[in-house]
């Protein structure tokens, strides 16, 4: 289980184990942090190129958001861990809503 | 476990932001806010997508002319360096580490300065050299409050974490203030969700037509 305290009887192994999970976890979130500097980088290349069309390149860019966002939730906010069923109830509801709202402005405002 | 109670290193819980009730009903209610805050900035977006480039005529810059990739993208490198300083500081949390924490927020603080210091730059340049105002088209009031609006946030957050550092200096960790730090940490990781789409939507695609 991620991020609980385990049960060994001995505090002195407990302690030792928490610091190790805690190690491992930031070493993810520097990977993690790695992964999300790249695609910066890849969108603002890509855009700055200024040779593909924007057709190629809108979905790109939104794919590679997306993307950022996910590490962002799941591994800055730790939604990955357990006890987060609430939180992602709330935040896909959210996002639920706001495509909804971004595809009916977007169809219904014409001029 | 008392909100109060004083800890050491081995006795502080592996879930401080979580082993009080107190701080399982904030964590719920914060996460509730934060898909509230999703729905808010969906329809900022949604609007303005719908009015990018609506302008009266032909004399008011739209948002190719506008944007410069270079600023947008030291903004983009600030706020997303001052998220990970954010998780470093929640690590020294969980480590029962108080003056570590208080440095990487510190850190964070600072980098979130800069950035708004570059937003209000930008502003300022858009308003004097292209006279692109909020009430200058819709698609100038469009920009200003989706973009104005993460701004405020960002404030909002810079406030939030220097209050809690100043307040909370004397005290050391506490369940009490624990909850408070993971929580403006969350906050803080939200406003730099929202800029990722505000980097693509606004100014990338913006660049592209």
């Amino acid at each position: 289980m991620a991020n609980q305290q385990p049960t060994s009887g001995n505090p002195r192994v407990d302690i030792e184990y928490r610091r190790k999970k805690s190690a491992e976890e930031m070493r993810y979130q520097v990977i993690t942090f790695a992964l999300m500097i790249f695609l910066t980088l890849v969108s603002f290349v890509a855009v700055g190129y200024g040779e593909f069309s924007g057709w190629f390149i809108v979905p790109f860019i939104l794919l590679l958001a997306v993307v950022q966002v996910i590490f962002q939730l799941y591994y800055f906010m730790h939604m990955s861990h357990k006890g987060h069923e609430a939180p992602q109830i709330f935040l896909y509801s959210g996002a639920f809503i706001g495509a909804a709202t971004v595809l009916a402005f977007m169809t219904v405002i014409w001029w | 476990m008392q909100a109060e109670e004083k800890f050491t290193y081995e006795t502080w819980p592996a879930s401080p932001e979580k082993a009080t009730l107190e701080a399982k009903n904030k964590f719920l209610g914060f996460w509730l806010f934060l898909g509230g805050e999703t729905v808010l900035f969906a329809s900022l977006f949604a609007t303005y997508l719908a009015l990018k480039d609506k302008v009266p005529n032909a004399e008011q810059a739209l948002a190719k002319d506008l944007f410069e990739l270079p600023l947008v993208f030291v903004m983009t490198m600030l706020l997303l360096t001052s998220s990970l300083t954010s998780v470093y500081a929640m690590y020294h949390m969980k480590n029962y580490d108080f003056k570590k924490m208080q440095l990487w927020l510190g850190i964070t603080v600072l980098l979130g300065l800069s950035f708004l210091g570059f937003e209000i730059y930008e502003f300022n340049h858009y308003v004097h050299e292209f006279h692109h105002t909020f009430s200058s088209s819709a698609f100038g009031s469009a920009f200003y409050t989706l973009v104005g609006f993460h701004g405020a946030h960002v404030a909002l957050g810079l406030l939030w974490i220097t209050t809690l550092m100043v307040r909370n200096a004397k005290r050391g960790l506490s369940l009490y203030n624990a909850p408070k730090f993971y929580l403006a940490s969350l906050y803080w990781h939200f406003i730099d969700v929202v800029w990722v789409f505000i980097f693509t939507v606004v100014y990338l695609m913006g660049m592209v037509g």
